[in-house]
């Protein structure tokens, strides 16, 4: 497996508090990895250095070999990593279509094509019968999988995930675990996990860093973190039932 | 043929006779009516499909004006040159504004307090240049009007009602167009949520500026026609905060966003303030500031009972989309 996403040594302060100290891990094409850990780890900040929301102060992020760090999110986007955001971001007065249709733009060159790859997209979700409502009115669940839409639809090589199981019901989580299984198999995106609900990134997740304060505490399978003596103290506690 | 373009059939049909029924006064109101409407179809661009709250949009009227009005007082160049020139002029001024606020940030609020301000300041500006005739105006020579000078563009009053009428059908067009552009999607992303639009590629501030930019260049054809139309300029009036808020009514009370609200909009506007101008004269009532009164009160009935405006609901019960 060749790597896809490498991040190196990275490290971002916010007024003297450092919140990544100095962060590498890897991830491979066509993997599905998760980037865990405790509250205020840093996972958030990790997780908008890839994004482009903010610039590392140190460190670097290589995507497909090229550095990308410093770049604007659009300049992300269009280097192919797609994203969603954990306080999902709708455009509440366009249709769930044209929600779509605006990243299918980045793809296709006209608007009949972008309306034509956003409604495959859509099929692909579940969410074809709800194609004309404002996006404002979907449930919880149906928000998540239009950002998964928008964010697909760019054709993304890599597809971060930022805490996208937050607020949902088992039952709701197992059926999104469904999709994204889904869509690693047929159409082999590499997906990166951040995620604090531990039945989805055990359930998806073939590889997984672990991050306390602000550093990759330790990185393996699902099964070798969790026997992982240091993510064991730190993370996951002695009482912690998997 | 659809319902809307019935309908829009119809109504381009009786706008377009209009001038052989209407006496000088209708056709006055109506060219106001279509003015306005126009105007603030191109303040729509900028607030209404990219998000981007303009409170001066009086400034790039001015600048058209005073752009074709100068070459025409000043060189005797008519309006056909100075239309380019009043675009570019305008269309730079708005590129400049935006760059400036986007560059750094400035947004919402802050932003529509610079848009006030740039207006403001050239006002002031232009009150202290010798070109522009400063706070004497300046006054466009008047040929007879009896005859069409299409050159010149000069002629009765119907001449200028169609010029208004070609121009309000054309930015009915070219709306509906970039509504259905990849700029309209880009810019009701933006609108709706600028995060989530960068996050799906979208080079936010180029597409706002392109926002800016067209909402400019469509203004200044406003202003272009206003000096032709009224033959006087000054910077007090045409730069005045009073009358940027006069374009943005027209779109608030029809539908902000929406490709009918700001006709509708406007023509509702112009009439009630006709016929209260009028009712007040019937009456003897000829206070200063009545008419503003009673425009006050109307804003404040569309905001609490239709704040999406008029045309939403309207157009839900003919069911036309948008």
């Amino acid at each position: 497996m060749t790597e896809l996403l490498r991040a190196h040594g990275l490290a971002k302060s916010f007024r003297g508090l450092k919140a990544v100290a100095s962060a590498s891990f890897d991830v491979a094409e066509g993997e599905i990895a998760a980037l865990i850990g405790p509250n205020g780890a840093g996972k958030t900040t990790v997780f908008n250095l890839i994004a482009g929301v903010h610039a590392p102060d140190a460190g670097t992020i290589h995507f497909g070999g090229r550095p990308i760090h410093g770049l604007r999110p659009d300049q992300i986007c269009a280097a192919g990593i797609g994203r969603t955001f954990q306080l999902v971001k709708p455009f509440p007065t366009l249709s769930v279509l044209d929600n779509v249709v605006v990243g299918a733009l980045r793809v296709e060159r006209t608007v009949a094509g972008a309306r034509a790859a956003a409604l495959a997209v859509l099929g692909r979700l579940g969410l074809e019968a709800r194609a004309a409502h404002p996006a404002a009115t979907l449930t919880l669940s149906d928000r998540r999988r239009l950002e998964i839409a928008r964010a697909l639809a760019t054709r993304p090589r890599l597809l971060l995930l930022d805490e996208v199981m937050a607020g949902l019901r088992p039952t709701e989580c197992d059926q999104l675990v469904e999709v994204f299984r889904g869509l690693h198999r047929s159409e082999g995106v590499t997906i990166l996990l951040i995620e604090h609900v531990m039945r989805a990134v055990m359930a998806l997740a073939q590889r997984i860093a672990v991050l306390d304060r602000g550093e990759v505490i330790a990185t393996g399978t699902p099964g070798e973190v969790v026997n992982d003596p240091a993510v064991l103290s730190c993370y996951l506690g002695e009482d912690t039932e998997l | 043929m659809t319902r809307a373009a019935r309908l829009l059939a119809i109504l381009l049909v009786a706008a377009v006779v209009f001038p052989w029924i209407a006496g000088p006064y209708a056709l006055s109101v109506a060219t106001l009516i279509l003015y306005f409407a126009y105007t603030s179809q191109a303040w729509n661009v900028m607030m209404g499909f990219a998000g981007q709250l303009s409170l001066g949009h009086a400034l790039y009227v001015g600048i058209g004006a005073y752009a074709a009005g100068a070459l025409y007082y000043h060189l005797g160049i008519g309006p056909w040159a100075g239309l380019p020139l009043a675009i570019a002029v305008a269309a730079l001024a708005g590129v400049i504004i935006g760059w400036l606020a986007f560059r750094f940030g400035v947004a919402g609020v802050y932003f529509a307090l610079l848009t006030i301000a740039f207006a403001e300041f050239t006002r002031i500006g232009f009150d202290h240049m010798a070109w522009t005739g400063g706070p004497g105006g300046m006054f466009l020579p008047v040929a007879e009007r009896d005859h069409i000078d299409l050159l010149h563009f000069r002629g009765p009053p119907a001449l200028y009602y169609y010029a208004m009428l070609a121009l309000t059908a054309g930015a009915l067009a070219l709306c509906a167009r970039l509504l259905d552009s990849r700029a309209g999607y880009y810019w009701r992303a933006i609108r709706d949520n600028e995060d989530a639009a960068q996050a799906l590629g979208v080079h936010v501030f180029r597409w706002k500026l392109l926002a800016v930019a067209i909402s400019a260049g469509m203004t200044a054809i406003s202003g272009v026609f206003f000096a032709f139309y009224y033959n006087n300029l000054f910077p007090e009036q045409i730069f005045s905060t009073g009358r940027s808020i006069e374009i943005i009514l027209g779109s608030v009370i029809g539908g902000v966003g929406t490709l009918f609200g700001p006709i509708l909009g406007a023509a509702a506007l112009t009439l009630l303030s006709e016929a209260v101008t009028a009712a007040l004269a019937a009456l003897g009532w000829e206070v200063p500031g009545a008419k503003q009164v009673v425009y006050g009160v109307v804003l404040l009935g569309v905001v609490v009972f239709l704040p999406h405006g008029i045309w939403p609901p309207l157009a839900h019960r003919l069911g036309i989309r948008r």
